[in-house]
């Protein structure tokens, strides 16, 4: 089997931190947040998370935060919104320096995007979807706020998502899609509600995703792509189905849309690389258990250090002492 | 990104390339200028469409649009102007559009912009835009949702939707999207009972008939496959609430013997001494198993009329890992009477429910056939030799060299005897005549296709005949010996062999089966139970054992049909998961040795397991694995279903941390075990055994070594 070239991806993973002139990295250049999670999220798998200067990252990262509202935005001058706000508490998380937060502030504006159906919306402007809900909710569990939302409603309307096929869309009625699963199910695993889950009939069409090439598609009768890899493998090891598909063939799969040359990793084999599906790659091959990465926790999209830190560290200590 | 070749650019490229990156830069520099002062003339405005046609993505940009709106139109009463400005946003959206049809921030601008509700919507247009995007894409999932919406504002009908997913199916089989919008339109329908849609039975004929088409056309594409497995749990899943199993048995003559210590009790049939349960406490379980899960179960719903106390005073508990009170299977504990002062000799209990409306299964429906049983229980306080009690000390094996078979084992298909919801079956049956014939018509149909070894034929098969046999035997035994498990099992063997990529899926589903096979087979069990009656000191002797060894089992079911196990031996087989155990309350000793469970929050309902003392779990793959894939399966602070009360210093001595060893923590801070066996695991070494003697106080035996005197 080809193996992974885990020097070639941290060297490609810097690299892409320093180039920001030409067009494909200014098409992206409004989700550099998510960019920053995904990068520095990677390099921790491959244990090489000390090869970038933490305090420069959070000072860029507290230029994107915004005072008056208390969400970050996904650059410099970018309007606030969950999105990129989750990924900033993911990377200060991953920094283990959560403490430069004002968390009451931060978690009362993730707080204030929930609607009185109990979904979210993503900003003021009122977008709705799921992918909210769950930006919400592994925010503000990081952050120990949960208590600050109705989860109770939450998870109702995340309910109300789901499908006849066992998986969930967007809204209510939309289709299902390995994407938005992983949100509501990851959403529903943080808040304990599993139980709202037809674990069968919802593994079964996951687990269907696995194509002959080995590579998983996102819905049924659509291409293979790396970055399904991690949206359906964490779904399917939340509600304990990922021995279902064939690790083998998958790993396999990853392994083969590796540049090898110059490192990255591409949504199918000989694509070009980018960021995204260089931690979408990688993030899968651990959650398969891939010799040698550090794992990463399914439902809050963090190495499970990092997430046993958060749950079981020593900051937390004092709550868990006997009443 | 997607679908971009990975080669370096030709020179020429690079130049276009970086012209057109120079103009993007320019542009949202620009854009994010006028952003932030506010400025929203028409040329800013110009400026932020050209981003936007270049870069449909840029969500700040679609802010400022909206911002731009909302200032621009703050005091414009001229319809005009309105309607002019509403059309240039229409157009940026449509444009952005055609760079990117999959574009969020598109969709949602052209959503919020027809919300305001400025001027009368030209639904026309909007859906020839629908029409021209989903000839582009007909599974562009923003172009579906986007239609629901559309038509929701025009009050277009359900059944005119439904048409259309018709004309998309026809057009192309392969559409999942619309077949996917089908089973909304047509659930929404089927519920609100609309008119033309109140014969549920009718419906779905037709639509098994319009499914076909696509099935036979091409039965390896899956869209039309999810949308036939819709159809059969419509037809097949329970709607029914039934009580399907009961410990005691109804109708059991008991004699229940204690001593004068009463810190006891032996509990035997009248017509077999010796089958007999101990209990180490006073009180005396009464368990209830329903064909769904259910809420509500309590006094008020279940009356059990007894010596053994008031009713009212009764707590039901729910047996579910989850914190939904939401279960297949209930059970509530008597307290047993002081026999030393107490002059009764026999009693009665008398268990009704049915009478209130207060049992509810997750999809709504209600328990409501009134339901009367009960057991007779003699007292006896001079029967009880020499009784044990909670310490049992001699070093239990699962050992069958010197084990003897019981003649009888009054408890088995204690659920057949369970003759409570005959009436019910047959009145349900007589309901359930449509639903047979599908199934059976269904039946027919594949098997005349399963020659061509397509996996979905063979699988819906399986599933098909799975439903069959089980709606035949809802709540009794109706057909014990025509059931269809042989030629399922075939069906799942060659599935392993067609399409071994999903070769796990099968074996579960087969081991369901085998499960099934195997508890309903009297003869079997009756092979397969023992006793250990050589062991002298120990009052397991007189347990029954139930050995399902060796079975290839991969997960548990039909547990309702084992309530009456206090010793199980599951080892050898290749369970992952023990889900389902959880109803077994009257369970001591467990045998799950030689398994692939890989994780302790796998074990997960053995916190249930009140009796449970001799556990394990020897060689399987406990520690062995970095991804556990139940720890969102168990009560933990991760999702916060526990509040953990433990002294985290209590366990973080040495080189023991907490948060490495939270799952054994969490675990066995709950057992209450005298033996316990986790040799073979990867997590067991030395400092781990420190550690589960420091939890279990109990534990008299670990891995086979004697722990304390
Ligand atoms: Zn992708």
């Amino acid at each position: 089997m080809e193996d992974l070239v885990a020097e070639k991806h941290v060297k490609y993973i810097l690299s892409v931190e320093k180039k920001k002139d030409d067009f494909e990295s200014l098409v992206l250049e409004h989700l550099r947040m998510n960019g920053a999670y995904w990068g520095l999220t990677t390099l921790d798998l491959l244990h090489k998370l000390g090869a970038v200067d933490p305090d420069e990252v959070i000072s860029w990262m507290m230029e994107c935060y915004h005072q008056d509202c208390r969400g970050f935005g996904g650059n410099i001058g970018h309007d606030p919104h969950l999105l990129y706000t989750l990924s900033a508490v993911q990377v200060l998380a991953l920094f283990d320096r959560l403490d430069v937060l004002d968390i009451e502030k931060v978690s009362d504006y993730v707080a204030g995007l929930q609607n009185g159906d109990g979904s979210f919306s993503g900003d003021i402007w009122g977008e709705t979807d799921t992918r909210f809900s769950y930006c919400a909710i592994c925010c503000l569990s990081i952050l120990h706020r949960l208590d600050k939302i109705d989860v109770e409603k939450a998870v109702n309307y995340i309910v109300s998502c789901k499908n006849l096929d066992g998986g969930f869309g967007s809204i209510p009625g939309g289709e299902s899609h390995a994407g938005q699963i992983f949100c509501c199910v990851g959403a529903l695993a943080i808040t304990g509600s599993l139980h709202h889950v037809d674990r069968d009939l919802l593994g079964w069409w996951l687990c269907e995703r696995q194509c002959k090439d080995g590579g998983l598609n996102g819905r049924p009768e659509k291409l293979t792509d790396v970055c399904y890899s991690w949206w359906v493998l964490s779904s399917l090891i939340m509600i304990d189905r990922v021995h279902w598909i064939d690790k083998d063939k998958l790993t396999r799969f990853i392994l083969n849309c590796q540049d090898r040359e110059n490192g990255g990793i591409s949504d199918r084999p000989d694509n070009a690389v980018d960021v995204f599906h260089t931690y979408f790659g990688v993030a899968g091959l651990s959650l398969m258990e891939y010799p040698g990465l550090k794992s990463l926790d399914p439902a809050y999209a963090l190495p499970v250090d990092v997430v046993n830190r958060i749950f079981f560290g020593k900051q937390r200590a004092p709550s868990l002492l006997a009443s | 990104m997607h679908g971009r070749p990975r080669i370096a650019l030709k020179p020429e490229d690079a130049a276009t390339s970086a012209a057109k990156a120079a103009k993007l830069r320019d542009l949202q520099a620009q854009l994010l200028l006028h952003h932030h002062h506010r400025i929203y003339t028409s040329e800013a405005l110009a400026v932020s469409s050209k981003l936007l046609e270049m870069n449909p993505e840029i969500y700040t940009a679609w802010n400022y649009r909206k911002l731009a709106l909302q200032h621009n139109l703050n005091e414009v009463t001229d319809p005009e102007i309105v309607k002019s400005t509403v059309e240039d946003e229409l157009r940026v959206v449509e444009m952005a559009l055609r760079r990117n049809p999959k574009s969020y921030g598109a969709w949602y601008h052209r959503k919020w912009v027809l919300s305001r509700g400025l001027a009368p919507v030209d639904f026309e247009r909007e859906f020839r835009l629908l029409d021209q995007l989903l000839k582009a894409d007909a599974r562009n999932f923003h172009g579906w949702t986007y239609r629901r919406f559309v038509a929701k504002l025009k009050n277009v009908s359900e059944e005119e939707e439904i048409k259309f997913t018709m004309d998309m199916i026809n057009t192309n089989f392969s559409n999942y999207s619309a077949w996917h919008n089908r089973s909304v339109l047509l659930s929404q329908l089927l519920k609100q009972k609309a008119q033309g849609f109140d014969s549920k039975d009718g419906i779905l004929t037709e639509e098994y008939e319009f499914v076909h088409q696509a099935l036979f056309t091409d039965p390896s594409d899956q869209s039309g496959w999810f949308y036939h497995l819709w159809l059969l749990d419509q037809t097949a899943s329970p709607d029914e609430l039934f009580l399907i199993s009961s410990w005691p048995v109804p109708g059991s003559d008991l004699v229940l013997s204690t001593n004068e210590k009463m810190d006891g009790y032996k509990l035997f049939p009248t017509s077999n001494f010796s089958l007999c349960y101990f209990f180490h406490k006073q009180t005396f379980p009464i368990i209830l198993y329903f064909n769904q899960a259910v809420k509500g179960v309590s006094s008020s719903t279940v009356t059990i009329n007894s010596m053994f106390g008031a009713n009212e005073n009764l707590i039901w508990k729910p047996l579910s890992t989850t914190t939904s009170r939401e279960a297949h299977c209930w059970v509530t504990y008597l307290n047993i009477p002081d026999v030393n002062s107490s002059s009764l000799q026999a009693c009665s209990v008398e268990i009704s429910l049915g009478h209130s409306e207060g049992i509810v299964s997750s999809n709504g429906s209600c328990y409501k056939y009134p339901l009367q049983f009960k057991y007779t229980i003699k007292l006896n306080n001079n029967n009880l030799e020499q009784f044990d009690g909670e310490s049992i000390q001699e070093l239990f094996v699962w050992n069958y060299e010197d084990v003897c078979c019981p003649a009888e084992i009054p408890y088995i298909n204690s659920f057949d005897q369970l003759k409570i919801s005959e009436d019910s079956v047959a009145k349900g049956l007589k309901d359930k005549k449509w639903c047979l014939e599908t199934l059976s018509n269904e039946i027919n149909l594949f098997k005349e296709l399963s020659e061509e070894n397509c996996k979905f034929v063979n699988l819906t098969l399986a599933r098909l005949l799975v439903a069959h046999d089980a709606m035949m035997s809802h709540g009794a035994l109706l057909v014990r010996k025509s059931t269809h498990s042989e030629e399922v099992l075939k069906l799942y063997e060659e599935l392993i062999k067609l399409d071994p990529t999903h070769k796990r899926y099968y074996e579960d589903e087969r081991s369901l089966v085998l499960m099934s096979q195997v508890t309903l087979d009297e003869e079997f069990l009756m092979k397969h139970t023992w006793h250990f009656n050589k062991l002298t000191s120990s009052s397991f002797h007189n347990h029954a054992c139930l050995q399902l060894s060796g079975l290839s089992l991969s997960r548990i079911s039909f547990a309702e049909r084992l309530l009456w196990v206090q010793m199980l031996d599951l080892s050898h087989n290749n369970l992952r998961s023990i889900a389902g155990l959880e109803a077994l309350q009257l369970l001591v000793c467990l045998n799950l040795s030689n398994n692939q469970v890989s994780s302790f929050t796998a074990l997960e309902p053995l916190k249930l397991l009140d009796s449970l003392r001799v556990l394990d779990v020897s060689f399987n793959e406990i520690g062995a694995h970095p991804i556990d894939t139940t720890r969102f399966l168990c009560l933990s602070p991760l999702s916060h279903t526990l509040d953990v009360k433990l002294s985290v210093d209590q366990y973080q001595n040495g080189d023991i941390k907490f948060g490495d060893h939270w799952e054994a923590i969490l675990l066995f801070k709950d057992l209450r075990l005298t033996q316990l066996d986790v040799r073979g695991n990867a997590v067991a070494n030395e400092r781990f055994g420190i550690l589960l003697t420091e939890m279990l106080p109990t534990l008299n035996w670990l891995n086979g070594e004697h722990v304390r005197l």
